[in-house]
Formats: C-alpha cells, structure tokens, sequence
C-alpha cells in the first residue's frame, strides 16, 4: 500500500489553508492510508501549545492535530531547523513529534510514495 | 505511466493553473496518460462558468475542456472547498433554494475521496501549489 506524506509549510490561521489540508489528511484516513506529516517553515507553530483562534472565529485546528492519533495518523517530523528559525523546542509543541535535520529531509522524502504538499 | 494532477491556486492569483496545463501537455505529447485533474483550495475557481476573460487572453476554460473532450481527463472539483467558496453545480444549487449553475461545462463537482483515488490509480500524483 502507498505511504502518503504530507507536507506542511503555512502557519495556523493565516487563511483556510491548514483547515483544508487537514481535510486531505482525515479523508486519506478515513481510506485506512499510512499517513505522515512533515512540518517546514512557520507550520511550526501549527502545533505550538497554548494558541487559539477564538478571537478570529476560526476553527482550531490545534484541536483537529490532537484528534489525529485516533484515526492512526501519528507520525509527526518537525524539521531541526525550522523550529529554531521560529524561536522553538519541540516541548513547546502540544503532540509528541520527531526532528529531522534539513539535510536529511530529502532523503527521507524518498521513503513515500505519494507527497501532498501545497 | 498513468499520471494525476492537483491544481490549487485561482487562474488569476497563482501559477499552479499555467504550469499544471503545461506539465500535462507534456506528459501527454510523451505518451503519458492523465486520469484526472483535481482541483482544490483556491484552485475551484478554474471551474467557474462565468470566466469571460478577453479574447486575446489566455482562455483556461476552453483549455481544461479539450483536455477533458480531446483526452477524456477527469476534472473534479472538490465540493467542500468549492461551497465554501460559493461555486455551486446547478443540483446543489436547487437543493439550498438557489437558481445559479456556477459550474463551467467538463467539470464535475465530488469529494476528497476522488482525490485519494487518484493518488491510489495513478502511478505519479503532480501538485502545482498554491500562491
């Protein structure tokens, strides 16, 4: 079966985009896929702790990333790098995630057979 | 090899339309297949049916319609990002009391579950990204 990887690259709530990629990723689990997501720039703070959008009127999202696990999508990667561009520790983040080191990103990009990314 | 395509950006703020266009002409000149294009985000707007840009100017309708008559390629609209947006085919239009058909000739509106086919009956899936 073909291992998906989603690629993220937009912060929180700046428009519908994170919302709308978390649709692709709940529909590829609701088809039992393998999952992954790879986290790159400032989707960094997708997952950081302690954010709301109440004020904005926007879904959280954080809340749909903390639903993730229960349909089997649990194989988070945090690239090195961006969490330090961003002022970030992966403490700071609100689900157990992996780092990868930017070199080894595309290496490790290899690994799937279908990578969703924009 | 059989290929399948995601346009997410608009005609008009974004490349993902120009280069999805011209990356499947290519595939297809090399005697590759298109299943379907699938467009998402912002990327519904290529199936709005009342585009009228000028006549000397790029006419992106007129060209996912031969890819879809000429080729038989799919063109799928996602239904969620497409409502929010406000792009309604005419039986959804009748089902929230509307009268409009926002959707251009070729184009058919589905789910994401078209997209994860895609992703399953393609050997390569193409996204042209977003602005």
């Amino acid at each position: 079966m073909k291992k998906y990887l989603i690629i993220m690259r937009h912060p929180p709530h700046g428009s519908i985009h994170v919302q709308e990629q978390l649709d692709i990723i709940l529909t590829l689990a609701a088809f039992d896929r393998a999952v992954s997501l790879l986290f790159l720039d400032e989707s960094v703070f997708q997952l950081f702790r302690g954010q709301s959008a109440e004020q904005y009127d926007h879904k959280e999202t954080l809340a749909i990333f903390d639903a993730l696990a229960l349909y089997d999508v649990d194989d988070l990667w945090v690239e090195a790098e961006s969490l330090i561009e961003k002022g970030l520790v992966s403490e700071q983040l609100t689900l157990p995630v992996k780092t990868i080191s930017r070199a080894r990103v595309s290496q490790f990009m290899s690994g799937f057979d279908v990578i969703l990314g924009g | 090899m059989k290929f399948a395509v995601q346009i997410n950006s608009s005609p008009y703020a974004g490349a993902a339309g120009e280069m999805g266009y011209q990356f499947i002409l290519a595939a297809l000149a090399s005697g590759h297949s298109v299943l379907q294009i699938f467009f998402y985000f912002d990327g519904i707007y290529h199936g709005l049916a009342a585009q009228l840009p000028p006549d000397d100017e790029r006419q992106f309708l007129r060209r996912w319609s031969q890819l879809s008559q000429q080729h038989g390629i799919d063109l799928v609209i996602c239904i969620s990002a497409a409502q929010r947006r406000g792009l309604l085919s005419l039986e959804e239009s009748r089902r929230q009391n509307r009268i409009d058909q926002d959707l251009a000739p070729g184009f058919r509106i589905s789910g994401l579950g078209q997209l994860v086919e895609a992703t399953i009956n393609a050997d390569r899936f193409i996204v042209f990204p977003g602005a």
